[in-house]
């Protein structure tokens, strides 16, 4: 199939798509007229419930904690298939023959981008762990915070360091972490399970409620 | 225009997948693949959306505010974290067609495999 072919191709499913888009859109509420009842209730339950103030976390680890464990899961194999995919075979060479050829050089990380990225790791670090730590001030707290903070090691392996990368990021204590995380929230499920209550019920006490200016539940 | 959102994600959706088509390079097609996995979080988020209502997030404001629909939010969370592996995913495998086949042109890996 030729290129012209394939572009005609998808301009007829394009076609047929966008009206049966525009017909669906129709029926649909205006953006910004929420209808579901879903969304209102979990927002009114969730902090009296769950005694968490982010109702998204809430809702990942309490509401939805079961599609969480098999999303999880979901990460692992793609880590593992990754691993896998990207392992070293026994009759490969390490280097390929570009790179072998003569006269070549390994282009070196320029200076300024090395000082830019250097510069900037202590400062991301800072501010994802801020944004971690503090997780039920602002929205998806931890979320982001975990992303701000692995942008610290990719910082690093940018400015060409790759040697500090490597022992930043050893790999079988990566392996390790992400194999006791994975199996420890399918674990704190299983501890509800022996405590007799249902597969991931909330067996520890729940805490209190974080409020900055007045707590939420004496503001209802 | 209330529609517009959702004419937007249709635009998204259309950029990837004409991305993707016409793509002869491996590692721009997977780009493609994450546009048009993009425009799933702004249908997502547009969705659960409430004209003047706020994150749910209930730190400091009191309860009763009217905020956004959670459970959309904790879905495109959902579908971040997975977009994320099926990059990393399709990488590895983009990787491996070029120590393979030399080549990450789509076009010229058929040729090779006849």
């Amino acid at each position: 199939m030729t290129q012209s072919q394939r572009r005609w191709i998808f301009l007829v499913a394009g076609g047929g798509f966008l009206a049966f888009y525009l017909w669906g859109l129709i029926g649909l509420p205006g953006f910004g007229h929420y209808p579901g009842p879903y969304g209102d209730i979990i927002n009114a339950i969730a902090v009296p419930q769950t005694h968490a103030t982010g109702v998204v976390s809430a809702v990942n680890f309490e509401y939805r904690a079961f599609d969480t464990l098999g999303e999880e899961f979901i990460l692992f194999i793609a880590a593992t298939g990754v691993a896998t995919v990207l392992r070293h075979l026994r009759q490969e060479r390490d280097t390929s023959a570009v790179d072998e050829a003569r006269n070549r050089e390994v282009p070196a990380t320029s200076d300024a981008v090395a000082m830019v990225t250097l510069a900037f790791i202590g400062p991301t670090v800072v501010v994802g762990w801020y944004l971690a730590s503090h997780a039920q001030t602002s929205p998806s707290g931890g979320f982001q915070g975990g992303i701000v903070l692995a942008t610290a090691f990719v910082l690093v392996y940018l400015a060409g360091q790759f040697i500090v990368f490597k022992r930043l990021s050893p790999v079988a204590l990566t392996d390790a972490i992400e194999a006791i995380g994975a199996g420890s929230f399918a674990a704190v499920g299983i501890a509800a399970l022996a405590s007799g209550a249902a597969y991931l019920t909330n067996i520890l006490p729940l805490g209190s409620t974080p409020g900055a200016v007045t707590p939420p539940e004496r503001s209802r | 225009m209330s529609i517009f959102p959702f004419i937007v994600v249709a635009w998204v959706l259309a950029v990837g997948l004409y991305g993707i088509i016409t793509s002869r390079h491996l590692v721009h097609q997977i780009v493609c693949l994450i546009v048009v996995q993009s425009s799933t979080y702004i249908l997502l988020l547009g969705v659960g959306y409430k004209t003047g209502a706020v994150a749910p997030y209930f730190y400091d404001i009191p309860l009763n505010t009217p905020a956004v629909d959670p459970v959309v939010q904790a879905l495109a969370l959902t579908d971040v974290v997975v977009e994320a592996a099926v990059t990393a995913l399709l990488l590895a495998f983009a990787v491996q067609a070029h120590k393979r086949f030399g080549t990450l042109d789509p076009e010229e890996l058929r040729q090779l495999q006849g």
